[in-house]
């Protein structure tokens, strides 16, 4: 699966997803419920601006010595044994992974999630070469087995998907007769997948974050998949793109607690793996051989850019679940394995702007993302700065944007830019404004008001009425 | 264990610097981070009150506690070991497990039991994973104990197979108090302190809190769908 998934055109996918009354009752309550938990346990640790403040600073920090910290990495890992490959392209990475199952014989290859292998379509390339290639996390083997159907969130893929699809999935093509309560489905598939392990040649990994001083890879799950898939296979292959790296153990401590509080709003998952290197030789368990395989793949054109911070994500989806774009329209409008506020910011850049100018338009700009990100990424900035390049560089726009790209595009600071272009925004879309409500928006904008009305930016911010509405608990 | 190698490096980092605009960093020291909130969580806290809260949080994993002392270990073991209605074990060939009282005799009253047991053995291999699959029980003993998160740490070594958490049905995890610690920062820092000595750190470090969990089916808690299904923590008291 390629970075850009399903259909081509925005308006088709923003379409389908409204007309998907379910998937709108599952994301709505999933945001919920995951953004209560995180609230919750975020206020637990003390100073959540302090931890964002540090998260937000090692990023930083990480990203401007980025060679630096990947040399390091690198030595470590050569040092314990492994092998390491830089791989500058999409295509340069498969290929040293096809190399290796070659030279393995491999057959069966066992997974366990990775974004960064999906932007690659690793799966398919490794496919051609007539491996099997079975993903092992819950939601992505539900995907993968429901003829690859595309991932809706970055940390609960199969979210658009009832007990009902999921049963009816595994009844058709794995012959699962029993009933669709998750407990039962679960049982099931934890038999299938232990066959899968216990017969596979090379377990694939992603990383959460690498930390340089020791060469150490860690991942953050709550299945215990990950530590399946390094633990049993002869051959171990993580994968990472590029800035998930840490300077030493000390961060890795904060990213990670980070990164649970945000993604799931848990204290930390059931299971933090941290794999330094192939096994010992005395140990049984273990992999003989590890490779480690860093993936550039468009993100050093990021670098220096004015859209560097947004490499520092840690791809929790806080941003996600706080959008209220994402809430009515679900993840696969976005048509990128990158969804939510991080998705808009990140698919263009990483794709170009031409397959994807409306995406930066799918946000009110209501700053929610900004204020939920764990790492301080200034996301409705990012946003609105691509609105400006698409209207003014790219000469992709419509013209109400281009219009309304002056008034947000103004440069001010983050609170203050979103109230002068919440203000300002209150004229720019008068000719779309009845009363209060915006009963017909420009561009993506249009779908949704079909649906339902916006309200308009003007006597109140739409972070506010968002506030409201949730205490209000009133919503819909 | 031989250099591994490293394959396109030089062309990678160097288009970084250059997107970066500067010379390739020959040295960087790390900073002075001016915000250090994790020092503060929990700092005024003793054993007692971490352990308190290590139990409440528990709760919140799905995890179940109990605690004992030295003498009580070997029943609360096999209580455990009951209550999962489990007929094999396998275990950490772990000095402190053997020390604690899961020694040669605690085998022995087992088998008496009908309960197989079977100690890691590097010697024997792929036979240790095979028991570890079929076992009822996996039990290790932790290395460092968060209390925050009701984590147990454990250092993997060759007698301390990453399998035997992993593998069975149930895990039992044997915690002495006094590994307790506030949170992860602790151990974390504890490790970088063996890298910046330039000590080999083990080749897995596992941060295991409860049982394996998913909520990838609309968003509801099952659990067990890699791992073990259950999980209870032993807390032994010093004596
Ligand atoms: S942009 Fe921030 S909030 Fe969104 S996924 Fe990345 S780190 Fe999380």
């Amino acid at each position: 699966m390629p970075l850009r998934v399903g259909e081509k055109d925005f308006q088709t996918r923003v379409n389908r997803g409204l007309e998907d009354a379910f998937m709108r009752g599952t994301v709505r309550s999933a945001q919920e419920q995951l953004r209560t938990r995180k609230q919750a346990s975020s206020e637990e640790l003390g100073d959540w601006e302090a931890w964002r403040t540090l998260g937000e600073e090692i990023r930083t920090h990480t990203l401007e010595h980025l060679d630096y910290y990947l040399e390091q990495l690198s030595d470590k890992v050569a040092e314990r044994g492994g092998h390491v490959y830089f791989a500058k392209t999409a295509e340069e990475g498969n290929a040293y992974v096809r190399q290796v199952a070659r030279e393995k014989e491999a057959k069966k290859i066992v997974k366990s999630k990775s974004m960064v292998t999906e932007e690659m379509s690793l799966n398919d390339a490794l496919e051609s070469d007539g491996l099997e290639v079975v993903e092992t996390d819950l939601g992505e083997y539900i995907l993968q087995v429901d003829d690859h159907d595309p991932p809706s969130h970055i940390v609960a893929p199969s979210l658009h998907k009832n007990r009902a699809q999921i049963k009816d999935v595994f009844a058709d093509k794995k012959g699962y007769e029993n009933s669709d309560n998750a407990n039962d489905i679960t049982r099931f598939v934890r038999g299938e997948l232990r066959e899968e392990f216990l017969d596979a040649d090379i377990g694939i990994t992603g990383c959460n974050f690498a930390v340089a001083e020791s060469g150490t890879i860690s991942l953050v799950t709550n299945e215990g998949n990950g530590d399946l898939v390094t633990a049993l296979p002869k051959t171990q292959i993580s994968v990472m793109s590029m800035e998930r790296i840490v300077p030493t153990w000390e961060e890795l401590d904060v990213m990670v607690s980070l990164l649970c509080r945000s993604a799931v709003g848990q204290k930390l998952t059931s299971y933090i793996t941290a794999l330094t290197g192939p096994k010992s030789e005395d140990e049984i368990d273990g992999p003989e051989d590890f490779h480690l395989v860093i993936v550039d793949n468009g993100r050093s054109d990021i670098l220096g850019t004015q859209f560097q911070s947004a490499l520092h994500c840690i791809r929790c989806a806080a941003c996600v679940n706080v959008c209220p774009v994402y809430r009515h329209v679900g993840g696969h409008a976005y048509g990128s394995i990158y969804n939510g506020p991080i998705g808009a910011v990140l698919t263009p850049l990483l794709d170009g702007y031409e397959d994807n100018k409306d995406l930066p338009y799918a946000s009110s700009l209501c700053a929610a993302c900004t204020e939920a990100c764990p790492v301080n990424i200034p996301l409705h900035e990012h946003l609105i700065a691509h609105r400006q390049i698409i209207t003014e560089k790219e000469n992709l726009g419509p013209m109400p944007e281009k219009w309304a790209m002056k008034m947000f595009g103004t440069g001010a600071s983050a609170p203050k830019l979103y109230r002068l272009g919440s203000k300002q925004a209150h004229r720019v879309m008068r000719p779309w404004t009845k009363g209060s409500r915006i009963s017909n928006g420009p561009g993506p904008l249009k779908a949704w008001t079909n649906f339902r009305d916006l309200p308009a930016p003007s006597s109140e911010r739409f972070r506010d009425w968002f506030a409201k509405r949730r205490r209000s608990n009133s919503d819909e | 264990m031989s250099r591994g190698t490293i394959q396109g490096r030089e062309d990678f980092l160097n288009l970084i610097s250059e997107k970066i605009g500067r010379p390739r960093s020959e040295h960087v020291e790390r900073p002075e981070w001016q915000a250090q909130p994790q020092w503060d969580v929990f700092a005024d806290e003793n054993t007692d009150q971490l352990l308190e809260r290590f139990k409440a949080q528990c709760d919140n994993i799905h995890t179940k506690v109990v605690e004992t002392n030295a003498d009580g270990l070997r029943e609360a073991v096999a209580e455990t070991i009951g209550g999962y209605e489990s007929e094999s074990v396998i275990m950490w060939d772990d000095d402190r497990l053997e020390r604690a009282g899961l020694d040669e005799g605690f085998r022995s009253q087992m088998h008496t039991l009908g309960v197989e047991t079977f100690v890691w053995d590097t010697l024997k291999g792929e036979d240790s994973i095979e028991f570890a699959e079929r076992a009822g029980v996996g039990i290790t003993y932790s290395d460092m104990t968060l209390a925050e998160s009701g984590t147990v740490v454990l250092l993997n070594s060759p007698e301390k197979g990453r399998l035997v958490n992993l593998l069975p049905e149930n895990y039992i995890a044997v915690i002495p108090r006094s590994s307790i610690v506030p949170r992860m920062t602790q151990a974390t820092r504890r490790i970088h302190e063996r890298v910046q000595n330039g000590e080999d750190i083990p080749s897995q470090i596992h941060f295991v809190s409860g049982p394996s969990n998913s909520a990838d089916i609309e968003m509801s808690l099952v659990v067990g769908v890699h791992g073990p299904v259950r999980a209870t923590y032993i807390i032994l008291g010093d004596v």
